[in-house]
């Protein structure tokens, strides 16, 4: 019997203009699992991303997340719900130091309302104290110990993506959503991000729904992994099957992209 | 030489700067911590001086009210309209990149004034509120001291809590929808309700401003409050002064302000038909100052810094 699905995504379209970016795609994404998503560029895979998290409406079809339909919430709730996504593009909080980066993430924090920030009490400073701990695990576990109260502004790309993991991490969701992690990454801090990600899959149960390009990032995480092709699934396997399958080679070589 | 007269000046100088500082911190909220190109602050410093003057002037005038109440509820009415109206606004606004937010208000700025000018039911229209109490009457009469106490009074009260409410979890999450939107939603943050908060909070300390104006002047008409002066002043001030950083918004208000009377009393010695000229040329000083600063000290004399860690104050 499969595992349950955590994402259930049912004939979801979404078009930009006359373009159709995501074509009445369904697919589930099972609990526990790190699944990967590949496919040519253009493919519609950052279009779904944004659609489950809650950044894009879609335009018919229906989302469900932990058995809930999620579709058309704004990104806090699904946030909320236990869902958080990282983006292609590194999209940190450059004044903010990479310690505070961290720090604002948590939910339900009392110091966020009016009355916190202004009368904090013993539970705001509480949550402070704890969620500062937490984000010092977090640096340490991703080696930016020594960058924590730099402006986030001043990391390299690859700490960025690493900075942008830890975001991912402090949130405690039980679902994450990783758009191209290993991009702009060398392969020292690739070794940690898989690392980091396997850890968490495995002792915190984390399930991971990782866009990827790099085959051998995903050759080493992702099981199942799924092919996304003119905005629809077209093979999902191991990496292995699915890189044996002729039309899977064929969206490669016909998008103009190298194969799987 | 009139040391009366020099004292005299001295207080008004600082007043003003003090008022300008209210003004710079109140922007500094929406600016500097959250993002928001609000330039109709004229608007709600307006806003604020006649909801002030209504409330503790006289009864009989012609305008509505006055209340002749005391000058406290004045500022505390002053403050609570302009919420009123940010709010408003706000709801409307708030979902608007920050180019747009900027169109948006300087038109509902333009929209005060306006109303402040034909409803003269209610403000007295072009001819204006004379007759605004000195606060502390009672027991300083007229002296200047009084109102510069409280001006100081209001910058230091302002000032300390929003240093609380920029090293608190509210003011690190501000800064990040200004750094970052689409991340701080992507971090669960209702941005929304953030940028409204924001937004409220910064025009009712502009609303403050006002109502110190009014209390200082104790005459106002809608010519006080075109946008040019007032909103190009405190923007200047906050940029030069270090957005995001309240000590650099009450720094820059004291500097600007320093520069621009102390080239009025310059421009006052100049033969009489050159005097409407030179009321350009310090317009132009003021222009040519933010882009020296830009140029060498971009991120004003006092950048922002973020909050020292573990400092849970």
């Amino acid at each position: 019997m499969a595992p349950s699905p955590v994402i259930e995504i049912t004939n979801v379209s979404k078009a930009f203009g006359g373009v159709l970016a995501v074509n009445r795609c369904s697919l589930a994404v099972s609990t526990g699992t790190v699944t990967g998503l590949i496919g040519p560029n253009g493919a519609g895979k950052s279009t779904l991303f944004a659609m489950v998290a809650g950044f894009l409406r879609p335009d018919a079809g229906r989302i469900r997340l932990g058995g809930r339909d999620v579709t058309g919430w704004p990104p806090h709730r699904v946030f909320a719900h236990g869902l958080v996504r990282t983006f292609q593009v590194p999209h940190g909080f450059p004044r903010l130091t990479v310690r505070e980066n961290l720090m604002m993430v948590p939910a339900g924090q009392a110091g966020e309302g009016l009355l916190g920030a202004w009368l904090p009490g013993g539970q705001v400073r509480d949550q402070e104290r704890r969620i500062g701990a937490r984000a010092d695990e977090v640096l340490e576990i991703l080696d930016l110990t020594a960058l924590a109260d730099l402006p986030a502004g001043h990391l390299s790309g690859g700490q960025k993506k690493l900075l942008e993991l830890g975001r991912a991490m402090m949130a405690d969701a039980p679902v994450v959503l990783l758009d191209e992690p290993g991009a702009g990454v060398n392969r020292t801090l690739l070794g940690r991000l898989c690392e980091v990600i396997r850890r968490l899959n495995r002792d915190h149960g984390r399930t991971f729904w990782i866009v990827e390009h790099d085959m051998d990032l995903v050759a080493e995480l992702c099981d199942p992994v799924m092919v996304m092709a003119g905005g629809r699934v077209i093979a999902e396997g191991t990496l292995a099957d699915v890189r044996r399958e002729e039309h899977v080679r064929e969206a490669y070589l016909g998008g103009g992209s190298r194969e799987p | 030489m009139d040391w009366a007269g020099l004292a005299g000046y001295g207080a008004f100088f600082l007043t003003m700067a003090g008022i300008y500082a209210v003004l710079a911190l109140g922007l500094n909220v929406q600016w500097g911590f959250t993002g928001q190109f609000n330039i109709g602050i004229a608007g709600f410093f307006a806003v604020g001086a006649y909801a002030s003057a209504i409330a503790t002037t006289a009864p009989g005038g012609a305008h509505l009210g006055g209340f002749d109440l005391p000058v406290w509820v004045g500022l505390a009415a002053a403050m609570a309209a302009s919420a009123v109206i940010a709010a408003a606004v706000g709801l409307l606004t708030v979902t608007l990149r920050a180019d747009y937010l900027a169109i948006a208000t300087i038109g509902i700025a333009e929209i005060l004034r306006l109303v402040l000018k034909n409803e003269a039911w209610l403000t007295n229209g072009v001819r204006g509120i004379a007759g605004i109490p000195r606060p502390l009457a009672e027991m300083a009469g007229d002296h200047p001291a009084a109102i510069l106490l409280v001006v100081l009074a209001a910058v230091a009260v302002v000032y300390l809590a929003l240093e609380r409410g920029r090293r608190s979890p509210w003011g690190r999450v501000l800064r990040a929808i200004r750094d970052n939107e689409p991340a701080a939603r992507a971090a669960g943050k209702n941005v929304l309700r953030f940028r409204l908060q924001a937004f409220v909070l910064g025009s009712a300390i502009m609303g403050l401003g006002g109502a110190l104006y009014a209390h200082t002047v104790g005459f106002i008409s809608p010519e006080a409050f075109g946008p040019e002066l007032v909103t190009f002043l405190v923007w200047v001030m906050l940029i030069a002064g270090g957005s995001g950083n309240n000590r650099g918004a009450v720094l820059g208000a004291l500097a600007i302000w320093l520069v621009w009377s102390g080239t009025e009393i310059l421009t006052g010695r100049l033969p009489p038909d050159m005097v409407t000229r030179a009321g350009a040329v310090r317009v132009l000083l003021i222009g040519v100052l933010v882009q020296v600063i830009l140029r060498w000290r971009p991120a004003g004399l006092l950048p922002e810094r973020s909050p020292r860690r573990d400092d849970d104050a």
